[in-house]
């Protein structure tokens, strides 16, 4: 019994080091991001690709707070993502419990033309977008981004947000039915609270995705008051250099607010909280 | 509490009927059971009860009032769910108070009402525990609790027992039916399980395939099933059907024949009706194949030459092994005959006819 229950230890050695040498690869460029911004401007090329620099130095941060337009397009990124995550997830809720929970006619279609949205590259589309956007004079506004970024995140969280309502038993709105809710209250008092882990991945999932968009940024925004902070990245490359270590040095920075944001929702993403709703 | 009643009830999606022609009224504080085989619409009917499901035609009156289109929380109808339904999120006394919550009714005055039923149904050490810290049997009574909270005009049942093993069931059954005997409220009940349907109802609805096969009390649904589905569906084990030849009847070993009068085209009898005797002795000889032994009864599965299986029930032991030859007796009293169509013959003619 005791072979069966204590695995060969070189076999628990080897997990440990497939999952250390996982972690290490995931973590590197991570790592690397870290370096280059810690590493002074001069040191950069002479450190070539030595693991630890030879000198530290907090002066990229310096520069990149206080001698650029980073905290505006941060700011602007923080406005345009929130939005976006708010709006999609307060959208997308609502879709989904109808596709879960209500039989009507052209359910089907629209389902297949929300598939449908999301087959074609982004490529492709840029242009009428851009004319779109251009002719109801949104160009070169956060409003411009908020709405484009809703309308392409809408299909996909639907259907995430769909299959969260799909684990929720029926039977639990119809026993607060009897109970004298309406299907309104019933959902606010009893649904709602079981999808909040759905609806934390929801928000989660959306608020990345706007928070690293380029390419529409791109497009849509070429004054400086309105870039977000992806498309501000591509300012520290000029004509005939990189500023790496500014670069890197912003880049550590945009990674706080998706952290901030992943570590407030993370208690709702890992509560099962249905478990024992029903027989179990 | 309150009469309940179906006149020419009807359910249909799309252009399937589900539901047709029912027509049932239900007394103030009587415990009916639905039953029937999984498919035959009797949830389908209960929601309809309950309002969760529209019904399609018809008219339902609950105390003479027609409730056909009134919403379920207006309906003063308590229903425990067969996954018990228990609200995750909330602990074992505001799951039992929710109905109060709603109906917004101070902290204070649901306490009463919630510490009672906990007493009432042995939960009173569970208040502050979440539904997933229960064991199964603990939900079940939550979710009764939660009905019995609310003090309805009656209480509907889904198919409560069916997700508790075999011990708990028994024991959640006697407590249903005390529970019906102390609050004396309109209960109607859905299962498959015609044990249940047998120690529980006052009344017994069979339904088959959308519609009703007979309502009675189990004794009679016993004693004079109105088809051959009642037949065969009350009563366990299952009653032998045998196929009378249309030429003459069933012949016995002593000449006479069990003939088919009236356009009978079969032969029931239940198991515990036959009386097994030695070989030769009895109105036809079997031959025994498989014999349970149960201690209290003995089930053996027997064949006849040209007639097909039958199963005996007999009490108590019987000393036969299987592949042995023995007599089988008729109670002659508790034969039942059906038509062609599946009907039971009545009054009942199957005394053996010379021949």
């Amino acid at each position: 019994m005791a072979s069966i229950s204590r695995p060969h230890p070189a076999l628990v050695v080897g997990k440990y080091l497939a999952v250390a040498f996982y972690v290490a690869f995931a973590l590197f460029p991570l790592y690397w991001l870290f370096k280059i911004a810690l590493t002074p401007d001069a040191l950069i090329y002479t450190d070539g690709t030595a693991l630890w620099p030879s000198a530290l130095t907090l002066e990229n941060f310096r520069s990149v707070i206080f001698a650029s337009d980073f905290l505006d397009y941060f700011r602007n990124s923080v406005i345009v993502s929130l939005s976006t995550a708010a709006a999609t997830s307060l959208i997308a809720a609502a879709a989904g419990y109808a596709f879960s929970r209500f039989v009507f006619r052209g359910k089907r279609w629209v389902v297949a033309l929300m598939l449908l949205t999301q087959m074609f590259p982004l490529l492709m589309i840029i242009a009428p977008i851009y004319k779109i956007v251009a002719a109801v004079g949104l160009l070169n506004s956060l409003w411009s981004l908020i709405i484009v970024y809703t309308a392409f995140n809408i299909p996909f969280a639907t259907f995430l947000m769909q299959s969260f309502f799909d684990g929720i038993p029926k039977d639990l709105e119809e026993a607060a039915m009897m109970d004298g809710c309406t299907r309104f209250q019933a959902l606010r008092k009893v649904i709602l609270p079981l999808t909040l882990p759905g609806l934390a991945a929801t928000l989660g999932f959306v608020f990345t995705a706007a928070w690293s968009e380029l390419l529409f940024a791109l497009m849509l925004v070429s004054k400086t008051d309105a870039m977000t902070f992806p498309v501000g990245l591509l300012t520290f490359v000029s004509k005939f250099s990189v500023d790496w270590g500014q670069m890197m040095a912003a880049g550590v920075l945009a990674l706080i607010p998706s952290c901030l944001f992943f570590l407030f929702i993370q208690r709702y993403l890992v509560q099962g909280l249905t478990s024992g709703a029903v027989k179990g | 509490m309150a009469e309940l009643e179906l006149r020419d009830v009807r359910k249909s999606y799309g252009r399937i009927d589900v539901l047709h022609d029912i027509d049932l009224k239900i007394e103030d504080g009587e415990f009916v059971v639905l039953v029937g085989p999984s498919g035959c619409g009797k949830s389908t009917l209960l929601r309809m009860i309950a309002g969760l499901e529209p019904i399609s035609g018809g008219d339902f009156l609950i105390g003479g009032k027609q409730m056909n289109d009134v919403p379920p929380r207006d309906r003063d109808i308590a229903m425990v769910f067969q996954s018990y339904a228990l609200y995750p999120h909330m602990a074992v006394d505001r799951n039992m108070g929710f109905s109060m919550e709603i109906r917004r009714k101070p902290a204070a005055e649901r306490k009463g009402p919630v510490t009672r039923a906990a007493r009432t149904l042995g939960l009173e050490p569970y208040l502050d525990r979440f539904p997933k810290a229960l064991s199964g049997g603990q939900r079940q009574r939550v979710a009764m609790g939660r009905a019995i909270v609310r003090d309805p005009k009656a209480f509907l049942f889904d198919e409560p027992l069916s997700n508790l093993d075999a011990a708990l069931r028994v024991e959640m059954r006697l407590e249903i039916a005390r529970l019906h005997q102390r609050l004396g409220t309109t209960m109607v009940y859905v299962t498959h399980d015609q044990v249940e349907a047998m120690t529980l109802a006052d009344r017994i609805v069979v339904l088959n395939a959308g519609e009703i096969q007979q309502i009675g009390t189990p004794l009679e649904l016993y004693e004079a099933p109105a088809n051959r589905f009642v037949a065969q569906f009350i009563g366990s084990p299952t009653m032998n059907v045998l196929e009378l030849p249309p030429e003459g009847g069933l012949k016995l070993d002593s000449g006479a024949r069990i003939a088919g009068t009236g356009g009978a085209r079969h032969l029931g009898m239940r198991p515990e009706h036959l009386r097994i005797v030695p070989a030769g002795q009895g109105d036809i000889t079997v031959e025994a194949q498989v014999i349970e032994r149960l201690g209290s009864d003995t089930n053996i599965y027997t064949e006849a030459a040209h007639l097909g299986p039958l199963l005996v029930r007999a009490h108590g032991n019987v000393d036969l092994r299987s592949g042995e030859r023995c007599g089988l007796i008729f109670d002659r009293e508790k034969l039942h005959l059906f038509d062609q169509e599946g009907a039971r013959i009545t009054p009942n003619a199957a005394a053996p006819v010379q021949g």
